[in-house]
């Protein structure tokens, strides 16, 4: 069976409200190395994750996978996790039964999910009693489930605490290390360099720079960045 | 007013045989209609919210008109239907408790229609992204969320039942206020009143008041339990 | 209509039928309804044969329609003329006569009109149009609305130009427009029993009786089977002999509020 990747953008732009938020951006996503995004905010990271998970259709250019039936095998995390008023497990199991899984497997699969995040013993409390941290574990857990060959995050740990954000990142290698691709976006630089073999850079909407982890930025937007300036003035 | 209040309290406690059929009957006829209303209603309000077509705008702006809907027209229509001399003269519905069902789940249909269509849209904002990226999309995403704001739309369930509970202009028309038969508060309410009797029809008002408050109450307890529960 | 509200509905219509078997559905007026004759004779006649009585209490017009629609199979109202054209139109099988009583015209205590304790009706009523006295009238075609028309033309008064803003059309049943006389002190024409039985009378009282003017015939008649087959026509009969029968017009005449006797059994045996 083929791989989904490597995904194509195919000069994608993005308009809302008449302003252009992705402006012709063309690249290739392969497999292997997970892949930062940064930017500032505002600079479209969002969008563009989403124009390759499929959540939005660009308004100019293509986004295409490698093979069909590439939807089923991508999943993604958000900032703020949403979660159904139910258990933890239901949550995952929720997943499972709407990517197709039988009946049989899916309690199993669900708590293995759960076990691989260390959410195991909060599996019949309400999902939406957890914190943040563990809300946003469980979602991974929802993902785990779904052993997706893309993991789309877009800030996954924007809203949360150095505790939590350290226990996300470990799960984040659990599946790099088990093969999926990570697709990541962030602000923080630092989050970027533990997580990240290459990164892309976003500039209002361009791709300004893509490189291997970078020790200095060829560009001045991206010097600019890391020297940690605001990026318009 | 004074008169009315001990009216009132006097009937509740004497158990007074009638008023407990009056009220029995009342229940039953409301809260059968707002049973049908909310099985139908909801799905078709979670589908209008999440649905995408031709004319959208239009159906959503007669819905929320319909909810003015008079009691006293849907009455008259439903009467003219069930009639002998009518379509559905057949059924022999008319003057029964179940032509009172009919006429209101048609009254209270379009509310909680409505109402949901306006919580799962709303809701939907929130849902929708991470939904569509586990594949789940359309009516199958909105009847999801519609069981996941359930407790909310415990709420719309009370207006409907608020609205069918008070009407008397619909249950009067095709009931006919039969007593022993089709007699429910309302109209018990209207008759006192039309034979002058108002302390009586007051207390009878107020037994009716308590009634919905209580009812009230109880789903009150209800969605603040299930809140600490389930989040 | 979806699926599942299809089969609710039939079970609610099966629901209705089973307590079909056995019961009638009498189309009234108000003014019977309210008195509480019915209360007080239809748990005899539902002893006695073990079926069940259903009056729809909606004023001699709307009764009369009810019966031409097929909706009851018995009618029960009181305004001859209507009840005769009614039989010569076929949707009655036959005119019965089963008891009267008589109207009363009551007006405020302080009566404007001058007529409190007069027995000519005519004259009352010339007097009212003169004073322009304020005057409460059905105008929802009610046996009694009919009554009161006929009244104005025996006055020699054609009231549908003759009205003025004293003339307050209620267009309500008998007990509402007596709740709006009593609120605006206005005369107004009722039954006797509705009057006996009404509570919020205010400063109201009877001013006008005892013209034979007032004679108020009540009759009753079979919806026709012919026209309408669904008539439940041994029971509705049965009714009907009941009611005219030497054990119903007793009931009748035992009816009584405060001692007084409300209506008065005359059916011809």
């Amino acid at each position: 069976m083929n791989g989904i990747l490597p995904l194509q953008l195919e000069d994608v732009s993005y308009a809302a409200g008449g302003r252009k938020i992705i402006d012709r951006v063309s690249l290739a996503l392969e497999a292997g190395s997970s892949t930062i995004i940064l930017g500032a905010n505002g600079a479209g990271k969002s969008v563009l994750m989403r124009l390759m998970h499929g959540l939005l259709a660009p308004s100019a250019g293509r986004v295409v996978w490698n093979t069909v039936g590439a939807r089923r095998r991508q999943a993604m995390v958000f900032q703020r996790p949403v979660m159904l008023r139910r258990s933890a497990l239901a949550n995952v199991d929720y997943a499972l039964q709407a990517a197709g899984v039988a009946p049989a497997s899916r309690e199993r699969l669900a708590r293995e999910a759960l076990a691989e995040v260390g959410l195991l013993a909060a599996a019949a409390r309400p999902a939406r009693v957890l914190s943040g941290g563990e809300q946003q574990r469980l979602a991974l857990a929802r993902a785990w489930a779904l052993h997706p060959e893309v993991l789309f995050l877009d800030e996954p740990t924007a809203s949360l605490d150095p505790g939590a954000t350290r226990e996300i990142e470990n799960i984040i290698r659990a599946f790099d290390a088990a093969g999926t691709k990570i697709v990541m976006s962030t602000h923080s630089l630092g989050q970027a360099r533990r997580l990240g073999d290459e990164v892309i850079y976003l500039h209002q909407g361009h791709v300004v720079e893509r490189a291997r982890f970078f020790p200095l930025p060829a560009t001045t937007e991206a010097a600019a960045f890391v020297k940690g300036e605001l990026p318009w003035a | 007013m004074l008169e009315a209040l001990s009216t009132g309290l006097r009937l509740v406690a004497t158990l007074d045989l009638r008023l407990w059929e009056i009220v029995g009957l009342s229940l039953a006829v409301s809260l059968s209609a707002v049973a049908l209303a909310t099985l139908v209603g909801l799905p078709l309000g979670a589908a209008l919210a999440v649905g995408r077509f031709p004319g959208r705008q239009a159906v959503i702006v007669v819905l929320n008109a319909l909810m003015g809907l008079p009691p006293v027209v849907v009455g008259l229509a439903i009467y003219l239907l069930l009639s002998r001399a009518g379509p559905l003269g057949e059924l022999g519905l008319l003057f029964t408790p179940g032509a009172m069902v009919l006429a209101q789940t048609v009254l209270v249909l379009p509310i909680i229609a409505a109402l949901a269509r306006q919580a799962v849209e709303d809701a939907w904002l929130e849902y929708e992204e991470q939904l569509r990226s586990l594949g789940v999309d359309g009516l199958r995403g909105a009847l999801t969320v519609l069981w996941d704001i359930r407790f909310s739309l415990l709420t719309v369930v009370l207006a409907g039942l608020g609205r069918a509970s008070a009407e008397v202009g619909a249950v009067m028309i095709v009931g006919g206020n039969i007593d022993g038969v089709t007699r429910v508060m309302t109209t018990a309410i209207a008759l006192e009143t039309s034979k002058g009797d108002l302390p009586l029809a007051l207390g009878l008002g107020m037994v009716l008041i308590a009634i919905v408050l209580a009812l009230n109450a109880g789903a009150h307890l209800i969605r603040d339990a299930a809140a600490r529960r389930y989040g | 209509m979806g699926m599942t509200t299809k089969v609710l509905l039939g079970a609610l219509v099966c629901a209705s039928a089973q307590a079909q078997t056995g019961y009638i559905t009498v189309a009234s007026t108000t003014s019977t309804e309210q008195s509480g004759l019915f209360r007080h004779l239809l748990p005899l006649f539902e002893r006695k044969t073990g079926a069940q009585v259903r009056v729809v209490a909606l004023g001699t017009g709307q009764a009369l329609d009810a019966g031409r629609r097929g909706d009851a199979d018995v009618v029960f109202v009181h305004a001859r003329a209507l009840e005769e054209k009614f039989v010569a139109e076929g949707h009655g099988v036959k005119r019965v006569e089963v008891m009267y009583n008589d109207f009363v015209l009551v007006g405020p205590k302080s009566d404007p009109a001058g007529i409190a304790g007069g027995t000519d009706v005519a004259a009352a009523l010339r007097k009212i149009r003169a004073a322009q006295a304020p005057f409460a009238s059905r105008g929802d075609r009610s046996g009694t609305h009919y009554a009161e028309l006929q009244l104005w033309q025996a006055a020699g008064i054609d009231i549908a130009t003759a009205k003025g803003p004293w003339y307050r059309d209620t267009g309500s049943a008998m007990g509402p427009t007596l709740n709006t006389a009593s609120g605006m002190n206005a005369y107004v024409l009722t039954d006797r029993a509705t009057w006996l039985s009404f509570r919020n009378r205010g400063e109201l009282a009877i001013a006008v009786q005892g013209d034979r003017r007032l004679f108020n015939q009540y009759g009753v008649m079979l919806v026709n089977p012919a026209k309408h087959p669904h008539v439940e026509r041994k029971l509705g009969q049965a009714f009907i002999d009941w009611l005219v029968s030497r054990e119903g017009q007793a009931a009748i005449a035992a009816y009584r509020i405060g001692g007084e006797q409300l209506f008065f059994p005359n059916a011809k045996l």
